[in-house]
């Protein structure tokens, strides 16, 4: 059968079993959308390139399955760095074909000619140039494997206008040939075995949850290990959610706004179980002064993780849930004892931790007369008045911190936010793509105002594609996490931070983007406006909290410090000016 | 000056918040890595593109095909100067594109860098005395000057090139070093043969 380059393209992503993409059309890439109209993959218009990728990202996160975006060449490549490098650092299978000028013209500056490959080298597992139609069945059976297999990420395919147009001979290959690429790992089991020895004599042991768990689909075995083993856990930015955090052995969120509980055990720890997680800098702190007294298992399918910031004791190379499921195995006794009568003793260290959580709790404090409204008592009334299992995107900022330390995860994959590249916009696009995923579930934005107007114009296509996710922006009128670091290191001189909270109007912008608009300026109204936000199931709702402008995270490690270091609250904020460096 | 990029490298106690721009007044420290590497487009510039974002160091590098003319074997040498030497390793072999890597230790390797000069050769005796001790050629010569190629261990031909500044180095062209594994030398770990 022959096809042109662009039906090949087409009938590739169907043989990959793509259902959804996100994308919107232009010169290089207007061959491949004519058989778009014939295919039964969903398309959604965005409109905005940064929007299809954030989309296919929240697609991705919610559904374990690769999120699929398609653009133009030229600037609508440019536009979709941005989605290719969050993916990169947050580890994201995603998928994304460009368009690119003629093979012909390539090199001469053609109209909207760039050098998508060579701008994305940096940012994508693998990237490909095609340079023959009959190579593209290939090619994209090729970038599938890439980005779910081993470590996930973005892989993209930039395909030239006359490629689309040529012809070729369809077939389907059987498997792919890449002699380079080997993204499985045996585990050791002499590995296994020491760290068994490991966790049977730690006295002061703590699980280092992170994403690369839920990449592993490894939440069961994870609360297996650690209820086997009567271990804390605590879960990072990129693995909330998959250890409940009402459980009792769940300690949430460390690092630089984690909670005091989770910090200083890690801190003090003399076993971290890392399992799928990279000390992260917002984790560590100064990776001199980390957890000094602890031992190091470290858990990872990417083995140049190990030894990257941290130098493991007992390196793990391998899929997360694979290995856990070999721990288990190596710790449990033949003799049907309990495994927690051959470890060591631990009743000092688990009343150590009780004794910080009772006195160290997250906390602020909303005043009664409902002024002003505070964001953590929003955050709180939205996880007390959604569905259990409802999907929370967040932007960057602020708003971020406070939705992981207010909300209540306790499913896996319900959580889906910029972790590694910190990408403010990233809510909307993000939640639209959640959604799209998981049409069953009940997805939130929590927002920032500033992140909100990155991009917000692709409550549009939510509209016109009928998409009702819900969008709560915090609205401090600022930007409000470099605010919070001009307070307390810059002398509280406030550069170029201020917004306003009038302008835009959000409410009005809302509603000419086809949305319902909801504006609420007091705790009494809180509660009613996400009832009645919640009814609404045939569009998009934005509802504009105004909320206090002043009101800061905490706790907070400053950034370069010492996580012995870490800052309570405002009474703190004298030693963080001492303390802190220059923020980033 | 030789620069480097210590961003939060292993042993440097530096967050990426105090990442800096350092001059690196030390001697070098060489590492040679072999690789084989698919001989398609664009492969040379995610090597270097990799080498550049990790912070690593490339003190010479040698491309060409091998024996197969789709692959190709690279020879890098590094400066591990402030880099674990493992993780450029790993690092090097996550590139889809890149077959095998394997660490080259001088001692079990034979290594060899090819240099053309042009030298001032008013004595042109003298430069062929010069040459012929380290096994090369003069391969060209006019108006007092000559064209000279040598090709020998690296560290010879350092001292080659000492010798031959005095004529007067016009123009000096090195290859960057090429290595094997001796015939004698212990096989290396498995998936990191070259
Ligand atoms: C694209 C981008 N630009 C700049 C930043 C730096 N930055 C981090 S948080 C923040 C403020 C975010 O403001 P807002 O969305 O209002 O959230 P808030 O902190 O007020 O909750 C900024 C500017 C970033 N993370 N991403
Ligand atoms: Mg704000």
């Amino acid at each position: 059968m022959e096809l042109t380059g662009a039906q090949a393209l087409m009938r590739s992503l169907e043989m990959s079993g793509v259902e959804v993409m996100f994308g919107l059309p232009g010169g290089a890439i207007l061959p491949v959308y004519d058989p778009v109209l014939d295919s039964p993959i969903r398309h959604v218009l965005v409109r905005h390139e940064q929007g299809a990728g954030h989309m296919a990202q929240g697609y991705a996160h919610v559904t374990g399955k690769p999120g699929v975006a398609m653009v133009t060449s030229g600037p609508a490549a440019t536009n979709i760095v941005t989605p290719l490098c969050d993916a990169f650092m947050d580890s994201i299978p995603m998928v994304v074909v460009t368009g690119q000028v003629a093979m012909s013209a390539i090199g001469s500056d053609a109209f909207q000619e760039c050098d998508t490959t060579g701008i994305t080298m940096a940012v994508t597992k693998h990237n490909y140039l095609v340079t023959d139609p009959a190579d593209i069945p290939r090619i994209v059976a090729e970038a599938f494997h890439i980005a779910t297999t081993g470590r996930p990420g973005p892989v993209l395919i930039d395909l030239p206008k006359d490629v689309s147009n040529a012809t070729m001979d369809w077939y389907w290959p059987d498997g792919v040939d890449l002699p380079g690429y080997r993204p499985r790992h045996e585990i050791d089991p002499a590995a296994i075995a020491e760290a068994a020895r490991l966790i049977r004599t730690a006295e002061r042991p703590v699980i280092y949850a992170g994403g690369g768990l839920l990449k592993a689909r490894a939440a069961e075995a994870l609360r297996e290990l650690a209820e086997m083993c009567d271990i804390h856990v605590v879960t990072t930015l990129m693995a909330r959610g998959v250890f409940p955090d009402r459980h009792r052995l769940c300690l949430g969120m460390p690092g630089m706004h984690g909670n005091y509980t989770a910090v200083t055990a890690m801190q003090q720890a003399d076993l971290l179980i890392n399992l799928g997680a990279r000390f992260d800098d917002r984790v560590t702190g100064n990776p001199a002064h980390f957890a000094p007294a602890a031992k190091v298992i470290h858990v990872d399918i990417d083995p140049a993780e190990h030894g990257k910031v941290r130098v493991p004791d007992v390196p793990v190379a391998g899929d997360a849930k694979v290995a856990i499921e070999a721990l288990i195995e190596a710790l449990r006794p033949g003799d049907g004892s309990s495994v927690t009568d051959a470890m060591a003793d631990r009743s000092v260290w688990k009343s150590t931790v009780s004794g910080w959580q009772e006195q160290y709790p997250l906390s602020y404090d909303q005043p009664s007369s409902g002024h002003p409204l505070k964001p953590q008592y929003v955050v709180e009334q939205l996880r007390d008045h959604t569905p259990d299992d409802t999907i929370v995107v967040a932007g960057v900022g602020q708003h971020q911190m406070w939705a992981s330390q207010f909300w209540q995860f306790d499913h896996p994959y319900t959580w889906v936010n910029s972790g590694g590249l910190g990408t403010m916009g990233f809510a909307v696009p993000a939640a639209i793509g959640a959604k799209v995923g998981r049409p069953d579930r009940t997805v939130w934005a929590i927002d920032g105002d500033g992140c909100f107007q990155m991009t917000a114009q692709e409550l549009i296509s939510a509209s016109a594609e009928n998409i009702p996710v819900k969008v709560g922006i915090l609205n401090n009128a600022y930007l409000g996490m470099v605010r919070q670091w001009q307070e307390l290191f810059y002398a509280e001189r406030y550069s170029e931070v201020y917004l306003s909270a009038d302008h835009p109007d959000y409410v009005g912008w809302a509603e000419a983007m086809g949305c319902v608009g909801i504006r609420v300026e007091s705790a009494e109204e809180v509660v009613p406006a996400i009832t009645k936000a919640n009814a609404v199931n045939d569009r998009p709702v934005v509802i504009d909290f105004r909320v206090d402008t002043e009101e800061k995270v905490y706790p907070m490690v400053p950034a370069g410090g010492s996580n012995d270091d870490i800052i309570l609250g405002p009474e703190g904020d004298a030693d963080a000016a001492l303390k802190g460096s220059a923020p980033s | 000056m030789r620069q480097a990029v210590v961003s939060g490298a292993p042993g440097t106690n530096l967050s990426p918040e105090e990442s800096a721009v350092v001059s690196l007044p030390q001697e070098p420290d060489l590492h040679i890595f072999a690789a084989i590497v698919e001989n398609k487009f664009g492969v040379l510039a995610r090597i270097a593109g990799l080498f550049s974002r990790r912070g690593f160091n490339i003190f010479s590098l040698a491309v060409a095909p091998t024996a197969d003319p789709s692959y190709s074997r690279i020879t890098i040498v590094v400066d591990v100067h402030n880099t674990d030497v493992n993780q450029i390793a790993k690092q090097l072999d996550k590139l889809v594109n890149v077959i095998n890597i394997s660490e080259l230790h001088p001692s079990d390797s034979l290594e060899r860098e090819l240099m053309l000069a042009r030298v001032g050769a008013a004595d042109l005796e003298a430069v062929t005395d010069v040459i012929s001790e380290y096994g090369g050629e003069v391969l060209d010569h006019a108006d007092g000057e000559a064209i000279v190629s040598v090709s020998a261990h690296p560290d010879r031909l350092d001292r080659c090139e000492r010798q031959l500044r005095p004529f007067g180095l016009h123009v000096l062209q090195r290859t960057g070093r090429i290595a094997l594994r001796a015939l004698d030398a212990d096989e290396p770990a498995v998936g990191m043969t070259a």
